[in-house]
């Protein structure tokens, strides 16, 4: 019945009264990158630790490499977790954190010792082998808990928002460098964020969670391009949703229908529409200069809102800009707006 | 910090040596009258000797009434770390009906009186388990120190759980180690500290207990402390039981010391 490498089949998580994963349905496929995105309580990192083992599912099966793992202790299972926290244990040295996957499957001393410093070296810390984790900073502390899964080998790596506490900067090394690791290694990688920049960044399939289900799986562009539901298109980047009686003004139907702000060009009030293109006239109320781009906050007369954003290709003064106030047409090709079927 | 004017720090700093003067000097006292030649205690000491040390050192009830009071101090010592920590982990890692009842009855017989706790204990075991066939001697006075003490590990080891990083455990079964192996390897080196200086403390607190071990010593059983106060009615040896208080001092407080050095160590690390 299921394909996945890890799956999920109709699995509910009650935290007492509080229903945190309901009925939910889920394969990764073996050697992706697979996102699971969503907002805080939306129960992205209570599906991670169910496939962990932390937490037990109310009801359901959860399947890895077609082994039934639902009522089996982590220690047993074949995965690894980096934890958001690291998790490193304070009193052992680097080392010795590394190594202690390999000391509880009795790998022989100089053995471990030896895939525990490779490991290490893997992530660019040899020389802080003998230090205790407190001694590190948060980004080597990050490498350090990767390492300590990696060198176990496992099948599957589950990440909770491990680059939520790093700054920017240092969190898109990390991104890079997380890729390349899972590229090399073929590992599957089941990776928790809320950040939907990152997912789409660096992942093959993003899962995106709202209130404890799944509202779309899909790639980065599938999720991007087709949302599904109001909430996807709405949750990844900023979108222009019609519905009701302004999607039938526009589209002659009263489908839900979004529209992403940079595929929207602004014309001048009075330019007539080309074959195959939609849009609207408003005013602008808001026009905000940010360097890259300039975002443009339209208001129709029936006061429906739209935001376009355009890219400043050119300097300033050498475009031709528009001012708060101005009456503009706002265009797209109608092939760029997408139907939100729910 | 808050900042104090030239004279209330004066009047603070005089207040503090005052109090501590007042605490310690008879102790000091005692300590230098345990080195007197005479009977009894003097002031000023006019021989020093090590008569009453030498006295007490060959003495037989002295060194019974020590071995005793060893022994007391440490069965109550094991007796509590095992329970107290068990009760901690209770505590810290499950939600059940009438858990705060629990913490309240475990924190509970420090703050008995010891007469009350003495008088229970003796009355149980002389009405209840004597009559049904059951001795329990020695061993009834080692169960009764064990009550207060459990909370001096409890408090110590629950503090430590609860300031404890719970994805410690989970990391540590996450990288494959079995219930016990997390236990020795992960979570004991956590709290191990918290769990020694509070053995520590309760060995301490036994050690010179008084009130509860007159009610629940077996007759004829002496430990120190009861040894002390039988003594302190024949005033003409005074100074041996100045020896003795001496002794009694010192393996209470080096207990209490290393408990302390530890808790603060501890604190340094994190």
């Amino acid at each position: 019945m299921s394909t996945g490498f890890v799956s999920l089949r109709g699995v509910n998580k009650y935290f007492n009264e509080v229903h945190a994963v309901a009925n939910l349905d889920l394969d990764v496929k073996a050697g992706e990158f697979f996102s699971m995105l969503g907002p805080s309580g939306s129960g992205k990192t209570t599906v991670l630790r169910l496939i962990a083992g932390f937490e037990n599912a109310s009801s359901g099966r959860v399947v890895i490499e077609s082994q039934d793992v639902t009522d089996l202790a982590p220690f047993d299972r074949p995965v690894n977790t980096v934890f958001q926290d690291y998790a490193l244990f304070p009193h052992m040295s680097i080392q010795d954190n590394v190594e202690y996957g390999l000391r509880t499957r009795k790998v022989p001393k100089a053995e471990r010792a030896k895939q525990a410093l490779e490991a290490i070296d893997s992530v660019k810390l040899s020389h802080l082998s003998q230090r205790l984790p407190h001694q590190l900073s948060g980004g080597q502390r990050q490498r350090i808990a990767l390492a300590r899964a990696l060198v176990l080998r496992p099948k599957v790596l589950l990440l909770d928002e491990p680059l939520g506490a790093l700054d920017k900067q240092l969190r898109e090394e990390m991104q890079v460098e997380l890729k390349r690791i899972q590229r090399e290694a073929g590992i599957t990688f089941i990776f928790v964020t809320h950040d939907q920049e990152e997912a789409m960044r660096m992942s093959d399939r993003i899962a995106v969670f709202n209130e404890g289900s799944i509202e779309q799986i899909g790639t980065p562009q599938e999720v991007y391009e087709k949302p599904q539901t109001k909430f996807v298109a709405s949750f990844l980047g900023v979108s222009n949703i019609f519905d009701g009686a302004a999607a039938k003004e526009i589209f002659g139907s009263s489908t839900m229908v979004n529209i992403r702000p940079e595929r929207i060009k602004l014309v001048p009030a009075d330019t007539k529409l080309n074959t195959g293109e939609s849009g609207v006239v408003g005013t602008i109320i808001e026009a905000s200069y940010i360097g890259a781009t300039t975002i443009y906050l339209i208001q129709t007369q029936s006061g429906q809102r739209v935001i376009a954003t355009r890219l400043n290709e050119e300097l300033p003064d050498q475009i031709n800009r528009y001012e708060t106030g101005d009456r503009v047409g706002a265009v797209w090709k109608s092939d760029h707006s997408a139907v939100i079927p729910t | 910090m808050l900042r104090l004017s030239a004279t209330t720090r004066a009047i603070l700093i005089g207040l503090v040596a005052f109090i501590l003067i007042f605490m310690y000097v008879p102790l000091l006292v005692l300590i230098l009258n345990s080195f007197n030649l005479s009977n009894i205690s003097s002031w000023p000491i006019e021989t020093f000797s090590l008569k009453w040390w030498e006295f007490a050192i060959t003495y037989q009830p002295i060194r019974t009434a020590l071995l005793n009071s060893l022994i007391v101090a440490t069965g109550s010592m094991i007796i509590a770390a095992f329970l107290g920590t068990l009760v901690a982990f209770a505590l810290k890692g499950y939600d059940f009906f009438g858990k705060a009842t629990v913490n309240l009855l475990v924190v509970l017989p420090i703050a008995l009186p010891g007469v009350v706790t003495g008088v229970a204990f003796s009355n149980t075991y002389s009405n209840f388990l004597s009559p049904a066939g059951f001795n329990i001697g020695y061993f009834g006075m080692i169960v009764a120190h064990a009550t207060f003490c459990i909370v001096m590990v409890f408090n110590n080891v629950f503090a430590r759980l609860k300031r404890m990083n719970p994805s410690l455990q989970e990391a540590s079964a996450d990288l494959g180690a079995g219930l016990w192996q997390t236990f020795r390897l992960v979570t004991f080196p956590q709290f191990r500290t918290s769990f020694v200086a509070g053995a520590l403390l309760a060995f301490a607190l036994s050690f010179d207990e008084v009130v509860v071990t007159i009610f629940t010593a077996p007759p004829g059983v002496d430990t120190l402390p009861l040894w002390i106060l039988k003594e302190m009615s024949r005033p003409n040896q005074a100074s041996v039981v100045n020896v003795v208080a001496t002794v009694v001092i010192l393996i209470s407080l080096i207990p209490v010391y290393i408990s302390q050095r530890l808790s603060r160590a501890q604190d340094e690390v994190r």
